[in-house]
């Protein structure tokens, strides 16, 4: 082969690792703008004052998130509640049976249900939850009532968005331990739901926990859903049976409002959201590091 | 006279419609090592799973015939109380990763919930250990968790995690295949020992093995048992031409 040429083609494949190496930069480009555009926005508005107070009216200057904070925690845990013991035990199945009907199509509405995009499953839950009315007897008065918006529906409408994340999550970190880690515990005489929850659960919790705390950090950020259910309240509440704020919620509402006031509250509860996201992704990688197993 | 402890009649095991185990007889004896030797496929790993009922979990496996421990019907006891008095160490040295030494070895009373005083639970442990020579080696690290040990150890602390369950019969399927020679000879030295308090199946395809440890041999080959003997008639004088071809290595 003539000198040249070669020249040529090394040439070429610097070109190109040249050419990967710029995009792979281009992919972070876009987390560091955002990031701070929105720390340059919000860092000013973030203190005590704002922490801890609900949002004032229109002209009255300050007011706080307190509102939003609560009801986001109030609404993710509920959601966890629901989403994680049922996900974790759909995982357990799926791992365990590979192959059976019922793991197939299971698999297949789990990953369907992933792409389901989040409007859609905020009609559902409004349609079966907040709108279904129901009739009240009292003597000869007949009372025609619907349950409304809640914040519980909109914890059931995140749960069913969580679901995916963690089923598939814990099947997935549960086929990679090795079988012969059961049949040790079989050997032994351990009856199934014992070998489950004393071995392969606890062997495989960190995988399960980063899948849980991803599904949280995905549905922190959820606005569609809760516009049909939790609908938002701009006072403090604790009733999960009743309307009730979140972070996505009052920076959807207050960011598209005309005034000043409520557009720099906004952007502080887009800060904080931003944070609780990043918080729970880097705890994740810790988790994932500290408990994993040495197999 | 020996007393026979497991005896198979006309047994037969098959995934699927794939036969693998025809028609075996046998009877063990009581305390002895039986090896079990034949080339891969010959259906003495399952026979071996079939034993303490292990066979049946994985997906499409069935089994047919006779098999009883002390006359009684292993098929007919469940299959937790078989497991219970029928241990078994596998291939690859599996100790819990999640557990520590100390926890590994007490691991089927811990798993199943059998809660046991402090005091007892040390001894098992130290019992158990003891016996499989492994106590001096660990006592200063049963803390640290059972993947802290090297290969030959973990094979160990498994066998200890089976005989801290005082079961009668101890199956071994194929234990020092991936261990080193030296590791190989102490677990093999632990056979000679471990027979005095409970009976030993190998399953290997390491014939001097078998030759080195076990007081009867069964060769199997193409899922039929073709011989079963004393190990010294079985190597000297074997009375199945596929016995005497293997033996001598003509196939494997």
């Amino acid at each position: 082969m003539e000198i040249g040429s070669v020249k040529y083609r090394i040439g070429k494949s610097y070109g190109f690792k040249a050419l990967v190496t710029v995009f792979a930069f281009a992919c972070v480009v876009p987390l560091l703008f955002i990031l701070f555009f929105i720390v340059r926005q919000g860092i000013t508005k973030i203190n005590w004052h704002f922490l801890v107070n609900v949002p004032k009216p229109v002209g009255e200057p300050g007011g706080g998130i307190i509102n939003a904070l609560v009801g986001s925690i109030e609404i993710i845990f509920f959601s966890a509640l629901i989403a994680i013991p049922i996900g974790i035990m759909a995982g357990i199945y799926l791992s365990e049976n590979r192959r059976g009907r019922l793991a197939y199509w299971c698999r297949l509405c789990v990953d369907i249900l992933q792409g389901v995009p989040s409007i859609v499953i905020g009609i559902v839950a409004y349609f079966w939850i907040v709108k279904p009315e129901f009739t009240i007897h009292i003597g000869f008065l007949r009372l025609h009532k619907s349950a409304g918006f809640s914040a519980i529906s909109g914890s059931i409408a995140l749960a069913i968005m969580m679901l995916p994340i963690v089923i598939r999550s814990t099947e997935e970190t549960l086929k990679l331990l090795p079988s012969s880690l059961q049949e040790a515990a079989f050997a032994l005489g351990v009856p199934y739901h014992r070998v489950i929850f004393k071995v392969i659960i606890p062997v495989g919790i960190g995988g399960i926990l980063s899948g849980v705390m991803l599904s949280i950090a995905r549905i922190t950020g959820e606005t569609a859903p809760l516009l049909f259910t939790a609908f938002g309240n701009p006072y403090l509440s604790y009733n999960i049976g009743k309307p009730m704020q979140s972070l996505p919620l009052l920076i959807f509402n207050y960011a598209t409002s005309p005034y000043d006031d409520w557009k720099n509250l906004a952007w502080g509860a887009s800060l904080i959201l931003l944070m609780w996201v990043l918080l729970l992704n880097i705890s994740t990688k810790l988790i994932t590091r500290k408990w994993k197993v040495q197999l | 006279m020996e007393s026979t402890i497991i005896k198979s009649r006309n047994f037969n095991a098959s995934f699927g419609t794939n036969h693998v185990v025809k028609n075996v007889n046998i009877d063990i004896p009581r305390n002895k090592v039986i090896a079990v030797m034949g080339p891969s496929g010959c259906g003495k790993t399952t026979y071996l799973r079939c034993i303490n009922r292990m066979h049946e979990l994985i997906a499409g496996a069935t089994c047919s015939g006779e098999m009883t421990i002390n006359g009684e019907n292993i098929y007919q006891m469940h299959p937790i109380f078989v497991r219970l008095k029928i241990g078994m160490v596998f291939q690859r040295p599996n100790p819990f990763p999640n557990l520590s030494i100390y926890d590994n070895v007490i691991a089927g009373y811990k798993l199943n919930g059998i809660k046991l005083p402090k005091a007892e639970r040390d001894r098992v442990v130290e019992s158990s250990l003891t016996r499989v020579a492994l106590w001096n080696e660990v006592k200063d690290s049963l803390t640290k968790k059972g993947s802290f040990l090297s290969g030959g150890q973990q094979q160990r602390l498994c066998i200890a995690r089976a005989v801290a369950m005082e079961p009668e019969v101890l199956l071994f399927d194929e234990p020092t295949s991936a261990l080193d020679p030296i590791s190989t000879s102490t677990v093999e030295e632990l056979f000679h020992e471990l027979k005095t308090n409970y009976t030993l199946i190998i399953v290997t395809h390491n014939m001097q093995q078998a030759a080195r440890v076990s007081d009867k041999t069964a060769f199997f080959y193409l899922g039929e048992l073709v011989e079963y003997d004393e190990t010294k008639i079985m190597f000297t004088n074997p009375k199945d031409s596929r016995t005497q071809n293997y033996i001598t290595g003509r196939f494997s």
